[in-house]
């Protein structure tokens, strides 16, 4: 059941520089090795400052300092996450409260100590909160973002990259059910959680509410919806609450492989017929000033409070992580030969950053609020998905109760 | 709305000479689908493992560092955070 | 001995067409976890298609890859089993399918894992542990839904009643592949009975056998199956992806 090995390799020497290179025999259509990069290499390592809180729209923004990143990369960063974490386990502290002790105090003296607040501790209602509607979203995007892409797994040009696409697309419901797990140790149940989606009280990234009209959408969704995803992620894995940071350290460990494939096909598209070409440049075209959204309102517009940084879900403003991605993009633009569509991108010395046009925000507002190109065929497919296996799920759960009722008769 | 399936935790020995880990938790009407949703969805990058799955409030947690109840749903069920397990390194891209 | 090319086409047909309806699940099953475990699936059978293909492709050795065996062979030059090709129809249907199919390629894999056609041989030692894993799946299910309330109970019947006529072509002898269908068809019947008794599922009569897909003679949904998956690929003639 080794899904990756039937996926072939993902090629990328000489394109970009690919550190940690690892060989394994796998079983391939081809008969030849899988081989495959490790350590992450199309994210640089992030560079920041720690400055104001702004709540992003999509997965939150919790930044580690840039020197804990021993392999440099998404990886790495995610890798020194879990080091921390660990490093942090291993520092025993006291045990819990003291019986007259305030709980309140007890709660932030847990989190400066940098240490992880876990699901039975007491904590203020307004974290529980805030960490239920930030990991719910989080959890209903992988879930609504299994639509666009999946909707190109039945036209994949050749029977790897439908290998591909297929074990992609399986990830995201397996991110989306350890997010729901995580959401679950905060006392609110999966049903609840997914009702809540389904009567559109909770929201999913707006960014899966534009439409893949061509197989190049794949690649920039990897590309692009998955990197400034992933510029959001990776500091969630230090986030304050145990099992979400856990929960975040397993998901970018297995979304490492998703930027990249997209990346790669893209490549492929960059470099091959001038269909293929002009296909892969509108695909750019059309995802990149939506990508820049996922980031949300600028930071003057968000209304969110530093309260979310003082309990260390997260750190770094909207505008510092687009920024971030602007600039990691700019490069590997470049590389593919394809253009980003902003006549006004260009290197600010000064500032040593790229200065870049904004997103249409009220665009942006207009998805949120429901008028995006496919917000009701993306809710309409989840509801009717949810609808039609309802009868399976009942059957399953009478016949786990009859079961459950000879067991006992035959004890009695 | 049917009744929500029960929650079962989900432990794996990742090789052998380890101990069981708890790896997370997931929903299944019985222990059998719980066993193959568990394979499914914990040990997706994985051969040769070892899974149990129990049911999260056969579970009694004792634990001196937790403190207790403010919200009831779970104060019955212990730890159903996903973590993650060790793998020798880069296994995760196999 | 080395094996056709036309009887491993047909291996790899019946992979692939399978892999293309359970991909079509993705992001539609009744539960989250089924959604994974119908992917595993469809990924098994799908990396189970490309090694046949290719062996396939070198078999014939004209220079066609898997790619080219896949998506630029019309309706009529596929030989997979009328079976897999059926659409997917609700839940109990597709586990029928998936079903009746696990339980003939678990034996035919098996028998081929001994087989004097060591590359055919290698290929079937790797595909029956998967087999044998969507075998375990879906009885499990075929099961839940006989047993479970009334309705699925209807439907279970019913899926099984559409379905079963096409179980007969599978079981075609052709005495001179590596293994012969012909021969898997009591190992089969035995699954399907225990199963069926278990699931409170009345096997259906014997019938209507429709047949033809091993001769490229299909049902009208195998090439709208293929209108689906070819066409990217037709349109860029000579592209690489």
């Amino acid at each position: 059941m080794d899904r990756y090995a039937a996926l072939g390799g993902i090629h990328l020497r000489g394109v970009i520089q690919v550190t940690g290179l690892r060989r394994s025999a796998a079983f391939t259509g081809s008969g030849q090795p899988v081989t495959e990069g490790v350590a992450g290499f199309l994210l640089h390592p992030l560079v920041s400052s720690v400055e104001s809180c702004n709540t992003g729209l999509m997965y939150g923004n919790d930044f580690s300092a840039p020197d804990d990143a021993p392999g440099g990369g998404l990886l790495g960063e995610v890798e020194a996450a879990e080091v921390a974490l660990r490093e942090a386990a291993a520092r025993a502290r006291r045990g819990g409260p003291a019986p007259e002790e305030d709980l309140e105090a007890y709660f932030v003296d847990v989190i400066d100590a940098d240490q992880k607040i876990e699901p039975r501790d007491w904590m203020p209602e307004a974290y529980r909160k805030t960490l239920i509607r930030q990991i719910a979203q989080h959890a209903h995007s992988e879930i609504i973002g299994m639509q666009p892409e999946g909707n190109w797994i039945s036209r994949a040009p050749s029977l790897k990259r439908k290998a591909i696409l297929l074990a992609k697309v399986q990830d995201e419901a397996g991110h989306g059910l350890y997010l729901y797990a995580a959401a679950e140790t905060l006392g609110i149940s999966r049903d609840e959680l997914v009702e809540l989606l389904l009567n559109g009280r909770q929201k999913y990234s707006s960014i899966f509410n534009y439409p893949t009209l061509t197989w190049a959408d794949v690649g920039a969704i990897g590309w692009l919806v998955d990197g400034a995803a992933i510029v959001n992620q990776v500091p969630l894995c230090r986030c304050s609450y145990g099992p979400y940071a856990r929960a975040m350290i397993r998901v970018c460990k297995e979304e490492s492989f998703h930027q990249r494939q997209g990346y790669e096909i893209l490549h492929t598209l960059a470099h091959g017929t001038p269909g293929q070409k002009a296909m892969a440049q509108d695909a750019v075209d059309r995802w990149w000033y939506p990508s820049l959204a996922m980031f949300g309102p600028p930071d003057g517009d968000s209304t969110h409070s530093a309260q979310s940084m003082a309990w260390k879900i997260k750190r770094f403003s909207n505008d510092e992580l687009r920024q971030r991605f602007v600039d990691m993009c700019v490069q590997q633009a470049e590389i593919l030969g394809l253009t980003l569509p902003d006549p006004d991108l260009r290197w600010n010395d000064d500032r040593r950053a790229y200065d870049y046009t904004q997103p249409d925000y009220d665009e942006l507002m207009q998805v949120i609020k429901g008028n995006g190109p496919c917000n009701r065929q993306r809710m309409e497919h989840r509801r009717r998905a949810h609808a039609d296996g309802a009868w399976v799920r009942e059957a399953a759960a009478a016949y786990a109760a009859k079961r459950a009722e000879q067991k006992e008769k035959v004890a009695a | 709305m049917t009744e929500q399936s029960p929650l079962w935790e989900v432990f794996v020995r990742a090789r052998r000479g380890l101990s069981h880990t708890h790896v997370g938790s997931l929903h299944a009407p019985d222990a059998e689908l719980a066993l193959r949703n568990a394979r499914d969805l914990y040990t997706r990058r994985q051969e040769g493992v070892s899974i149990w799955v129990v049911p999260a409030g056969a579970i009694t947690a004792s634990s001196p560092d937790e403190k207790d109840a403010f919200f009831d749903p779970a104060a019955d069920k212990v730890y159903r955070h996903p973590t993650f397990y060790e793998v020798p390194d880069g296994v995760a891209h196999l | 001995m080395t094996a056709s090319f036309d009887f491993v086409l047909s291996l790899g047909d019946d992979a692939l067409i399978a892999a293309q309806r359970l991909g079509e699940w993705t992001s539609r099953a009744p539960e989250m976890e089924e959604d994974i475990a119908l992917a595993n699936i469809a990924l098994d059978q799908l990396g189970a298609a490309r090694l046949l293909l290719t062996y396939a492709g070198e078999l014939e050795g004209a220079g066609r890859d898997e790619d080219a065996l896949a998506y630029l062979r019309d309706d009529r030059e596929f030989r997979n089993c009328l079976l897999v090709e059926l659409p997917n129809g609700d839940f109990a249907v597709t586990m029928a399918k998936l079903f009746f199919l696990s339980a003939y390629q678990l034996p035919l894999y098996t028998a081929l894992a001994g087989c004097s056609d060591e590359r055919l041989a290698a290929i079937g030692a790797k595909a029956r542990k998967e087999s044998a894993y969507h075998l375990d799946h879906s009885a499990l299910w075929v099961k839940r839904l006989g047993d479970g309330t009334d309705e699925s109970h209807r439907r279970m019947q019913a899926a099984i009643d559409e379905v079963w006529p096409y179980t007969h072509e599978l079981f075609a002898a052709d005495p001179a592949a590596p293994v012969d269908p012909a021969t898997l068809r009591a190992e089969f019947d035995a699954t399907v009975s225990a199963v069926f008794d278990e699931a409170t599922l009345a096997r259906p009569a014997a019938g209507w056998t429709p047949g033809g897909g091993r001769d490229g003679v299909h049902t009208e949904h195998l090439s709208f199956l293929l209108a689906e998956m070819q066409v990217l690929h037709r349109a860029h003639p000579g592209a690489k992806w």
